[in-house]
C-alpha cells in the first residue's frame, strides 16, 4: 500500500499503516512546506524526487564511463603514443609512458558494466519509470514509497562498492563486462579478478536488489493504482513499455543472481560449478567436472532481456515524442504493444545467440538462430509505424523530438545488423570482432541513450518546473548524431575484416593491421562526441537554476502529467486526480478546437470531432 | 606551464558562458524565447535530408575506399559460402537501411511544422500493418532456412580422411599437436602438466609416443581438416579470420571445427601481393593480459610439401626423453581421456 504522501518524514510504520488515503490529506499538502531537507532531498519517498536521485547518479556514471571509453580509444587510436600525461589520472597504471594491458582491460569491463547497469539500466529505468509512472496513470505516487527509496539506496549502495573497486591496487574487475569464468573466478589468471571481482559481484547481487524492489513496484503501481477511466487500452505506450521492462527485470535479474551466488561459491568456497580440469599459475587446480558454458547460459538469460530492458523505456518515450511533435496519434497504438509484448516474450528465449560459437550443440545454435530473427519482425513493425507517425504530421523539432528521429535512425542502422550476427552461420566469422562491437553499441547504446537524452529534454519541466535551453539541445544533438555514426559505422569495417573485441593493441597481427588511420579515426570521433555531452551537461545544470520557466502544458501533450502543477507537488495532484475518457493520442482529430484533446476531456464534451463509435461514450 | 593551460582553459569557459547568457537574455528581450516554432524549425527541418545526403554519401565513399582492407581473402571451402550469405545478407539489410532511412529523413524534412496546417488523424491502417508484419517474415524466413543449411553443414560431422590435429589455449600462446604415424591422439591428463611436459600427455597411452608438437600449424591443401580445441587455463577463442573459422577453447570441455584449405600460402602470397603474408590464428575471447599478442603462425602447403614436414617433424618424446624417464603408471584412469569420448560432438549442455 501507498505511504503516507503528504509526509514523507513520518515514521515508515506510521506511513504504511495510513494506506492509499492520499484524497483526504489533500488538504494538508500546504502545510508541510517545513518538511526536514534530509526527508525531501536525500531519503524522500517521493518518485518525482527519487527520478531525479536516479537521474543524476546516472549522469555522474555515464561521465565516468564515457571518460573510460575515451581513455581506451586513446590507446587503440595511438597505440604507439607516450602516454605519461595521464600519470596524474591514473597513476601506476602508466608506465614508462605504457598503459598497463591489464588495465586496458579493467577500462573495458568496466565501462560495459557501468554503461549497461548503472546509465542505462538504473539511469533509464529508474529515472522516467519513477518520474512517468505515477503522472501518467494517475496515481498520487508509487505503490510503496519506502521500497521505491530502498530501491534508490539499494543501487546507491552498488554504486559505492563499484566506485571503490576502480582504486583497488589490483584493479577493478578486468575479464569483461559478461566476466566470464574461469577468467573471472581465478585471482591468478588475472589480478582484476581478485579483490576487484569480489566487490563487482557484492556490487551486482546489490544491484539486482534495488533493480527487483524498483520492478515489483512499477508493476504493482500500475496494475492497482491507474485512475479512474484508465484502461489498459488508454495508457500512453511509455507506461507499456516501462512495465513490460520491469517485467523482464523481475523474470531475468535472479537469474544474474544465481550466476553471481555459485561464481562467489566457486571463487571463495572451493565449489566447481564453472571450473574443470584447469592448470594455471604452474599449478593443477583440484576442481573437476563444471562447466564455464553453464555460466554463460545463465549470464545471458540475464543478459539478453538485459539489452531489451535498455531499449524498451527508449521505446515507450520515442513514440510518446514523435505523437506529440508529429502532432499526430501514434501510428498503430495497438500494434505497438503488441510488437513490445512479441519482443519481451522472445527476449527470454534468443539467449544463446550469444553463444553460437562456444561448443554448444549445434542443433541448439540452429534453434537459437530462428528464434532470433523472428525478433526483426515486430522491430519492423515499430520501426515502420514510427516512420508512418511522421508521414502527414505537423513536426515541430525540439531537441526532444530531434533526439528521437536520431533514436529510429539509430535503431534501424544497428537493429538491421542484428540479422546478420543472429546467423549463426555469419557469427563463425564475426563472433567477438568489432562488428558485434559497433551493433550494439548503435542499437542497444546509442539508441538507449538518444531515448534518454529525449526523455530528459522532454520531461525536464515536469522534472524541474523550468524548461532547457533549446538552442543548446540543438547543437546537442546535431554533434552527438553525427559523432555516433562518425564513431560506430567505420567500426563495421574493422569488424568484417576480423578484428577481434578487447584488444590492448592490433599491432601484432599482419591481418588487422591496416586499420591504423581508421582506429585513430574512430577515436578522434569518440572523443570529440564525448566532449560534446558536456553541452548537455552545462544546458541541463544551467537550466535547473536559470531556465525558462515551464508552463503547465508546454509541448501541448495529451498525457496526464501534463495536468499537474508547474511546481511538482506531493499527491501530483492538488485535488482530485483527474478521471481518464479517452486514449492518449487525439491529436489533430478533424473537427477539434485544437490539436490535441488531453485524456481527461469527456467524449461528451467534443461531439464535433468524435469519431461515430465515440459518440455513445461519456 | 600547466597553470597558465588551466587558467587560459577557465577563461574560455567563463567567456562561452556569458555568451550563452547573452544569447538567452537577448533571446528574452526580443521575445523570440516565447515563440514555440521560429526559424529553427526550417533549419533543424533541413539539416535531415542534408544529413542524410551528406552522411550516405560518405557511407558509400568510406565503404569503397575500404572495401579491400575490410573483406579480408578467403582460402576455405565453407568460408566462400559464408561470405556469399554474408554479402547477402547484407544487401538485403543495405535495401531495408536505404528505405527506411530515406523516408524517416524525408518525412522528417517534409512534414516540418507549417503554420495554419493541421496533421492528418491516422491511428492505424490494418492493410498496410498486414503487409509490413508480413514482407519482413517471408524475408526472415529466407534468411534463416539458408543459414540453417551451411550451418548443418559446417558444424556437421568431419569427413573420414580429415588431417586431425589439436590446437590448445593457454596463457598467453597457443600449442599444436599432430598425432604421428599412428593418426591417433594420445590421451592427456591435466594434473601430468609441468614445465616440460606442457601438454600433460599421459604416456601410458601408448597413442600418444609418437605426437608431435610444431611451434607452428601446418595444414594440406585440398584436405579437410578437423581441429581439436582444447583450454588449459581460461576460455580462449580459436579464430583463424582466413578460413572463417572459430571455436572457443574452453577448459575441461573439447570442442572442434573443421574446414577445407583452398590456397596454400604461396599462392595467396601472390595473390595479395604480400611477400610476407601468413596466415594467423589469433584469440578472440578475453583471457587476460596477453590476450592482444596471441599469435600463432598457419602455413598452408600442397601435399607434397606437407608430407614433406611431416616427415621432418621429431616426435615429443624423442625430443624430451626426460619425460618418459620420469613415467609412472597412473592408478586412476586419465579423466581426460572419459571426457575426450563423452564430448565428441561438443555436446556438453
Amino acid at each position: 500500500m501507498a505511504a503516507d504522501l503528504t509526509n514523507p518524514g513520518v515514521p515508515v510504520e506510521v506511513a504504511l499503516g495510513h494506506g492509499h488515503e492520499a484524497h483526504a490529506h489533500d488538504e494538508h499538502d500546504h502545510e508541510h512546506h517545513d518538511e526536514h531537507w534530509l526527508f525531501k532531498y536525500v531519503f524522500s519517498q517521493d518518485h518525482k524526487m527519487i527520478a531525479k536521485q536516479f537521474l543524476i547518479s546516472g549522469m555522474l556514471w555515464a561521465i565516468i564511463g564515457g571518460t573510460l571509453s575515451s581513455l581506451f580509444r586513446i590507446q587503440l587510436g595511438w597505440p604507439k603514443a607516450e602516454l605519461s600525461w595521464l600519470e596524474p589520472l591514473l597513476g601506476g597504471w602508466v608506465s614508462g609512458g605504457k598503459l598497463d594491458p591489464e588495465f586496458y582491460l579493467a577500462m573495458v569491463t568496466m565501462h560495459g558494466t557501468i554503461m549497461v547497469f548503472f546509465v542505462l539500466t538504473a539511469g533509464l529505468s529508474g529515472t522516467f519509470s519513477n518520474l512517468l509512472i505515477p503522472l501518467q496513470i494517475g496515481a498520487r505516487d508509487m505503490a510503496s514509497g519506502f521500497m521505491n527509496m530502498l530501491s534508490y539506496w539499494f543501487f546507491f549502495l552498488s554504486s559505492i562498492l563499484m566506485f571503490t573497486s576502480l582504486f583497488l591496487s589490483t584493479g577493478p574487475a578486468s575479464a569483461g563486462w559478461t566476466i566470464y569464468p574461469p577468467l573471472s573466478a581465478l585471482p591468478q589468471a588475472m589480478p582484476g579478478s581478485g579483490a576487484g571481482m569480489t566487490l563487482w559481484l557484492c556490487s551486482m547481487a546489490i544491484f539486482i536488489v534495488s533493480s527487483l524492489l524498483g520492478s515489483l513496484n512499477y508493476v504493482t503501481t500500475v496494475i492497482n493504482l491507474r485512475t479512474q477511466g484508465m484502461s489498459m487500452t488508454k495508457l500512453p505506450l511509455t507506461i507499456w513499455a516501462f512495465t513490460l521492462t520491469a517485467v523482464l527485470g523481475i523474470l531475468s535479474f535472479p537469474v544474474l543472481l544465481s550466476a553471481a551466488l555459485l561464481l562467489i561459491f566457486d571463487r571463495s568456497f572451493g565449489t566447481s560449478f564453472f571450473l574443470s580440469d584447469i592448470y594455471i599459475g604452474g599449478q593443477a587446480l583440484s576442481n573437476t567436472g563444471g562447466s564455464p558454458i553453464l555460466f554463460q547460459h545463465l549470464f545471458w538469460f540475464l543478459g539478453h532481456p538485459e539489452v531489451y530492458i535498455v531499449i524498451l523505456p527508449g521505446f515507450g518515450m520515442v513514440s510518446e515524442i514523435i505523437a506529440t511533435n508529429s502532432r499526430k496519434p501514434i501510428f498503430g497504438y495497438r500494434a505497438m504493444i503488441g510488437s513490445m509484448l512479441g519482443i519481451s516474450l522472445l527476449s527470454f528465449i534468443v539467449w544463446a545467440h550469444h553463444m553460437f560459437i562456444t561448443g554448444m550443440n549445434p542443433f541448439l545454435g540452429s534453434v537459437f538462430m530462428f528464434l532470433t530473427l523472428i525478433i526483426a519482425v515486430p522491430s519492423a513493425v515499430k520501426v515502420f509505424n514510427w516512420i508512418a507517425t511522421l508521414w502527414r504530421g505537423n513536426i515541430r523539432f525540439t531537441a526532444a523530438m530531434l533526439f528521437s528521429i536520431g533514436f529510429v535512425s539509430l535503431f534501424i542502422s544497428g537493429g538491421l545488423t542484428g540479422i546478420i550476427l543472429g546467423n549463426a552461420t555469419l557469427d563463425i566469422q564475426l563472433h567477438d570482432t568489432y562488428f558485434v562491437v559497433a551493433h550494439f553499441h548503435l542499437v542497444m547504446g546509442s539508441s538507449a541513450f538518444f531515448g534518454m537524452f529525449a526523455g530528459v529534454y522532454h520531461w525536464f519541466p515536469k522534472m524541474f518546473g523550468r524548461m532547457m535551453d533549446e538552442k543548446l539541445g540543438y547543437i546537442h544533438f546535431w554533434l552527438s548524431f553525427l559523432g555516433v555514426y562518425l564513431v560506430f559505422l567505420p567500426m563495421h569495417y574493422v569488424g568484417i575484416a576480423g578484428f577481434p573485441r578487447r584488444y590492448y593493441a592490433w599491432t601484432g597481427f599482419d591481418t588487422f593491421s591496416s586499420f591504423a588511420d581508421l582506429n585513430m579515426f574512430i577515436s578522434v570521433a569518440a572523443i570529440i562526441s564525448f566532449i560534446a555531452q558536456f553541452v548537455f551537461l552545462f544546458n541541463f545544470v544551467y537550466s535547473i537554476f536559470r531556465g525558462r520557466r515551464a508552463t503547465q502544458n508546454p509541448w501541448n501533450g495529451t498525457t496526464l502529467e501534463w495536468t499537474t502543477p508547474v511546481e511538482g507537488i506531493h499527491g501530483n495532484w492538488p485535488g482530485a486526480i483527474p478521471t481518464v475518457y479517452r486514449w492518449p493520442y487525439d491529436y489533430s482529430k478533424p473537427g477539434a478546437v485544437e490539436d490535441f484533446i488531453p485524456q481527461t476531456v469527456p467524449f461528451s464534451e467534443t461531439t464535433s470531432s468524435n469519431l461515430p463509435h465515440e459518440q455513445e461514450y461519456e | 606551464m600547466k597553470l597558465a593551460l588551466l587558467l587560459a582553459g577557465i577563461l574560455v569557459l567563463v567567456v562561452l558562458g556569458l555568451l550563452f547568457r547573452l544569447q538567452v537574455l537577448t533571446a528574452i528581450f526580443s521575445g523570440s524565447s516565447k515563440r514555440p516554432i521560429g526559424v529553427s524549425n526550417k533549419v533543424n527541418a533541413l539539416l535531415m535530408p542534408v544529413f542524410l545526403v551528406l552522411g550516405g554519401g560518405a557511407f558509400v565513399w568510406s565503404f569503397l575506399a575500404y572495401y579491400k582492407d575490410t573483406v579480408i581473402p578467403v582460402a576455405s571451402v565453407h568460408g566462400v559460402k559464408l561470405d556469399s550469405m554474408f554479402w547477402l545478407s547484407m544487401g538485403i539489410i543495405m535495401i531495408a537501411l536505404v528505405i527506411t532511412q530515406i523516408l524517416l529523413f524525408v518525412y522528417a524534412y517534409k512534414y516540418q511544422h507549417q503554420e495554419g496546417k493541421r496533421a492528418y488523424f491516422f491511428p492505424h491502417n490494418n492493410k498496410v500493418e498486414i503487409i509490413w508484419t508480413t514482407i519482413p517474415a517471408v524475408v526472415m524466413a529466407i534468411l534463416i532456412f539458408n543459414g540453417w543449411k551451411q550451418w548443418a553443414d559446417i558444424t556437421g560431422p568431419a569427413p573420414k580422411d580429415s588431417v586431425v590435429l589439436e590446437v590448445m589455449g593457454k596463457q598467453f600462446n597457443w600449442m599444436v599437436r599432430y598425432p604421428g604415424a599412428d593418426a591417433q591422439l594420445g590421451n592427456l591428463n591435466y594434473r601430468l602438466i609441468d614445465a616440460t611436459n606442457e601438454w600433460g600427455f599421459d604416456f601410458n597411452d601408448k597413442h600418444g609416443l609418437d605426437d608431435f608438437t610444431p611451434r607452428e600449424i601446418h595444414l594440406p591443401k585440398g584436405r579437410p581438416v578437423l581441429v581439436r580445441i582444447r583450454a588449459r587455463d581460461v576460455i580462449h577463442g580459436m579464430y583463424m579470420p582466413h578460413f572463417r573459422a572459430q571455436m572457443y577453447a574452453v577448459p575441461g570441455m573439447p570442442t572442434q571445427f573443421w574446414f577445407t584449405p583452398t590456397k596454400t600460402t604461396e599462392e595467396m602470397r601472390t595473390e595479395t601481393g604480400n611477400a610476407n603474408f601468413n596466415y594467423e590464428l589469433a584469440c578472440s575471447q578475453i583471457c587476460g593480459r596477453g590476450h592482444f599478442a596471441m599469435k600463432m603462425a598457419v602455413i598452408v602447403d600442397d601435399e607434397t610439401d606437407y608430407a614433406a614436414w611431416v616427415a621432418q617433424q621429431k616426435s615429443f618424446t624423442s625430443e624430451h626423453p626426460e619425460v618418459m624417464a620420469n613415467l609412472k603408471p597412473t592408478v586412476e584412469p586419465a579423466v581426460t581421456q572419459a571426457q575426450t569420448t563423452a564430448t565428441k560432438q561438443a555436446a556438453a549442455l
